[in-house]
């Protein structure tokens, strides 16, 4: 099959590969970059577990195409954190307990950060708003919408 | 410092859970992240029919697809192609059918498992699925389970001859009671089909460990130690060479206590093929072929006095088996069998289920297993009863249920209750809650007949958990026993090892059964590693699933780290030159009693006994614990559940405003943590009142076999909870704990649904199907007026 060359920067470091035109973003980061920290949760672009930023802001990366990302720089939950300070995001949801198996984590996490990146104070109907594309199945999402509180006023704190 | 320095124990203690560093970094192992070196790809071509004849298959044209290395149907796989196995045939003539990997000549559901090819990538795999050649042809379909059991109806076993699976019969008496009866109150409820959804997909690798004899297999399940033991037996792989690890697993719920066509696939073609074989499911794939939960009609019938003293119960069910038999497919209504009769008193009480084949995916263990639909029942029922009555449905329920002086308590059912306290639970739900002041806004509703009316929805529930004594189990013709196992060792540097056979997948027991470890061993938490869910690691399990863990699993612990003591005294004893009667143990030291000047900490001990140059005649070196304990009972946590639930009756729109659950599971390790495993609960059994429902056309195809087709709640569709809790510690079990995993959901949806009616009785409306959908409500509302 044809394959593309793209270039991307994943986590600070920039990767060059060739990949099929219909491969994913998740596929490119999981399969041939070994990035497994990204995880794929369905195939219908609902769960929201392989959320990523690109570019700064949240994409399910089951949805772009990896020749999409061509020129772009994507931060995953392997690249969250700062060295050994964990992002306050990171933070909180450890202190609010807002995971359980944490295979929606990495998802839902990068979709926090991007909520709070657009509203540093958000209410909790719009945290639940701003979370309605990444399910959990654990939590009820009850400590997860205490996680955002708690991560936004840490970062709030930071301002 | 000295060692009469208290430190507070670890347990009761919020502690932050161990599991998270990893799981918030991406830093997991998944099994779905296990690249092998040479690994060969399964994909699975599965049957688009519910019900029909394999009149052709031929899998040679997929072999010439780029990449291919082999294809398989059942012909080709002869003696691989492995009978999966059912462990609980519940009557002595149960219809047991055959139950192959991939179906030889006919297909039983949309799903079924024809034939496999494998590639040296999952999309060459998966493409090369589109070259096999398939001809069908269909039969007639059943679906409907009472069209199944009426005569005539084609068998989905053709030899079987019928669609009854088994009948099964307890208790008795009812007719009796219900002869000297005031008021007798008849409902069938239907308890729908719900498909598990764990996050993380299955997935499994098998490999074959280079020049030895070992097969290791890499599975997302919750039972690491009975699926080695059942792969064992299905694919004759000698047990001692069979290695079966689950790595991080992404939730189960029931759904991944299981022995699963593609396991025994994957492993079987792992050692023909010589090299690892790997299988991911995706994520519609799951939805048709891992196994569902509940799917039962419930014709339930209560008798009563007319001021309100109970009599009995009766309880038919027809449950739905599904197309095959799976690990404990016809056992699910059993574990609820027990539990009809609830918190509450009575004389009399019938059960009988009949469980039944239909062409749809096998039921199974779902969050609960069995006793979310008899609480359901009992509790809809209860309300349906206080209805006719006239009298406030927890008032009846307060009349009826077992007062705290009156435990232990032996059930109509059999069980014998051993500790409770449903007075103090209400009482502490009730004062969350403001019962009075929201009765009082639900009668100002009706009375100006707003459009959104109120309901108060009750649920005082209880469960079992902790499956189970053998003994119990064995009287039951479950294969297996439910014993729990735990080795504890001190190693030379001081640090823990405590090897469990429960096998968690987001209960973070890593961090619980270090609380309990340090508890007792007064050893730091962050000292202790729990080793679990690898037999090679962890030999002995039997894992976990019917909030277990804990209730069985705990024991274990406790009594390994007291052996470790006893063994340690002894030691410390000869060191210190006194008699190990003279030793007291405090926070990981023993001293001589009066004498604080004289002290061996437990990490000493452990390296006396690793260099074993002075111990005591007769004691063996190393330091370790170990302890396989069979539980003496059960345990019965309890709670009690209230919802103000708001329904629009002008579009049917149902929301949950206030959720109060207060929750009795006895002694709590970490409190962060049963509150966590509570939301989680509610979430899931608010799931099914309000949202969720695997549905079928008359063909057998599923209607919303997809994640954009079923709808699993996100964030906005639920509500913040209320918990709180009352700690009526168990008496059967040494730590005084119960269990968690399961008990917000088997309390949640009787609560929803109770809401619901309740803001409609009004109406008419006496009963309002699952999940109460905008267009369920609305159309039940109408029909309610229009029979007026």
């Amino acid at each position: 099959m044809h394959h593309i060359p793209i270039t991307v920067t994943v986590d600070g470091m920039t990767y060059e590969r060739e990949v099929e035109p219909r491969a994913l973003l998740v596929h490119f980061l999981r399969n041939d970059l070994g990035r497994v920290g990204t995880v794929i949760g369905c195939d219908t672009s609902n769960c929201g577990a392989c959320t990523v930023l690109l570019n700064g802001r949240s994409v399910k990366s089951c949805s772009v195409l990896a020749v999409q990302a061509d020129g772009t720089s994507i931060t995953t939950i392997q690249g969250l954190s700062d060295g050994n300070e964990w992002h306050p995001v990171q933070t909180a949801f450890k202190e609010c307990h807002g995971l359980q198996c944490g295979y929606c984590t990495p998802g839902m996490v990068m979709s926090a950060v991007d909520l709070l990146s657009e509203n540093p104070n958000p209410s909790e109907a719009e945290i639940r708003e701003g979370l309605e594309g990444n399910l959990c199945r654990c939590t009820g999402y009850h400590n997860i919408v205490r996680s955002v509180e708690m991560a936004a006023e840490l970062m709030g704190g930071a301002k | 410092m000295t060692a009469t320095t208290e430190t507070p124990s670890a347990l009761g203690r919020p502690i932050k859970r161990k599991e998270d560093a990893r799981l918030l970094h991406g830093q997991t192992n998944w099994t779905d992240n296990i690249q092998l070196p040479g690994t060969v790809h399964m994909a699975i071509l599965r049957s688009p029919y519910a019900h029909a004849k394999i009149t052709k298959l031929d899998v040679s044209p997929a072999k010439n697809h780029a990449n291919v290395v082999n294809a398989f149907g059942a012909a080709e796989l002869g003696d691989l192609n492995g009978s999966i196995p059912c462990v609980w045939p519940v009557t002595d003539d149960i219809v047991m059918p055959a139950f192959p990997a991939l179906a030889p000549d006919t297909v039983r559901q949309v799903g079924d498992c024809v034939a496999v090819v494998l590639a040296t990538n999952p999309q060459s795999a998966v493409d090369a699925l589109e070259d096999i050649v398939v001809q069908y042809e269909p039969l007639p379909v059943v679906i409907d389970m009472e069209k199944a059991i009426a005569p005539g109806a084609t068998p989905v076993h053709a030899d079987a001859g019928t669609n009854v699976c088994y009948v099964y019969n307890l208790g008795g008496g009812y007719e009796e009671v219900k002869a000297k009866a005031d008021v007798v109150v008849k409902r069938r409820f239907i308890n729908q089909r719900l498909i598990p959804a764990f996050m993380e997909p299955r997935s499994v690798v098998a490999a074959p460990m280079g020049m030895s004899d070992e097969i290791t297999v890499w599975s997302a399940t919750q039972i690491p130690h009975v699926l080695r033991v059942l792969l064992a037996l299905v694919t004759g792989i000698p047990e001692n060479n069979l290695r079966v690890v689950a790595p991080d697993v992404g939730g189960g719920f029931g759904g991944k206590l299981q022995c699963y066509r593609e396991e025994v696939l994957v492993v079987n073609l792992a050692r023909k093929l010589g090299r690892p074989v790997k299988w991911t499911e995706t994520r519609s794939e799951d939805m048709l072929a891992t196994h569902h939960g509940r799917d039962q009609i419930q014709d339930i019938e209560i008798a009563a006095t007319k001021d309100g003293k109970l009599l009995g119960l009766n309880v038919e069910l027809i449950a739905n088996m599904g197309a095959y038999l799976q690990i404990i497919t016809p056992g699910i209504p059993l574990l609820g069998m027990f539990m009809y009769p609830a918190i509450y008193k009575m004389e009399a009480y019938n059960f009988k289920c009949t469980g039944v084949f239909t062409n749809t995916t096998p039921t199974d263990a779902y969050r609960g297993a069995g006793r979310p639909e008899a609480t359901y029942a009992i509790e809809r029922i209860i309300d349906e009863l206080a209805a006719e009555l006239g009298m406030d449905p927890l008032a009846l329920r307060e009349k009826n249920w077992i007062k705290h002086e009156e435990f232990p308590y032996t059930t109509v059912s059999g069980l014998t209750y051993d500790t409770g306290n449903y007075e103090a639970a209400t009482a502490k739900a009730l004062d969350l809650f403001g019962y009075d002041e929201l009765r009082a806004e639900q009668k100002r509703r009706r009375d100006s007949n707003e459009p959104v009316q109120l309901g108060i929805g009750i649920s005082t529930f209880t469960e079992m958990c902790g499956l189970a004594p053998s003994r119990t189990l064995g009287a039951l013709k479950y294969v297996a026993g439910g014993w729990e196992h735990c080795t504890i060792r001190v190693l030379p540097t001081g640090k823990v090892e405590l090897i469990t056979g429960t096998s968690p997948h987001g209960q973070g027991h890593e961090t619980a059964w270090s609380q309990i470890a340090s508890s007792i061993l007064g050893v730091p938490v962050e000292d202790i590693e729990v080793v679990h869910s690898d037999t090679g690691r962890a030999p002995y399990g039997m894992d976990t699933y019917g909030s277990r863990s804990l209730a069985v699993g705990g024991r274990a612990i406790k009594l390994a780290a007291e052996r470790l003591i006893e063994k340690a005294r002894v030691i410390a004893a000869h060191q210190l030159e006194c008699s190990p009667a003279d030793l007291e143990f405090v926070n990981g030291v023993f001293q001589v009693k009066g004498d604080a000047s004289k002290q061996q900490p437990l990490g000493a001990v452990a390296f006396e006994a690793f260099t074993a140059h002075n111990l005591p005649d007769g004691v063996e070196p190393t330091l370790q614990g170990e302890a396989t304990v069979d539980p003496d009972d059960f345990s019965y946590p309890h709670g009690t559940h209230l919802a103000a639930i708001e329904v629009d009756t002008e579009t049917g729109k149902v929301r949950v405003r206030t959720y109060v659950a207060v929750d009795d599971v006895g002694i709590q390790v970490n409190p962060m943590i049963v509150e966590g495993q509570v939301h989680g609960g509610l979430a899931q059994g608010i799931a099914q009142a309000l949202y969720e429902g695997a549905f079928y056309d008359e063909d057998g195809q599923p209607l919303n076999a997809t994640l954009s087709t079923y709808l699993i709640p996100a964030a906005p569709d639920l509500p913040s909870f209320i918990t709180g809790q009352t700690v009526t510690p168990s008496t059967t079990h040494p730590l005084g704990t119960k269990g968690v995993g399961e008990a917000g959901t088997i309390a949640s949806t009787p609560a929803i649904i109770n809401g619901v009616v309740d803001a409609l009785r009004h109406l008419g409306v006496t009963e309002v199907a699952m999940p109460a959908t905008p267009m369920t409500v609305w159309k039940t509302i109408q029909a309610a007026k229009g029979g007026k």
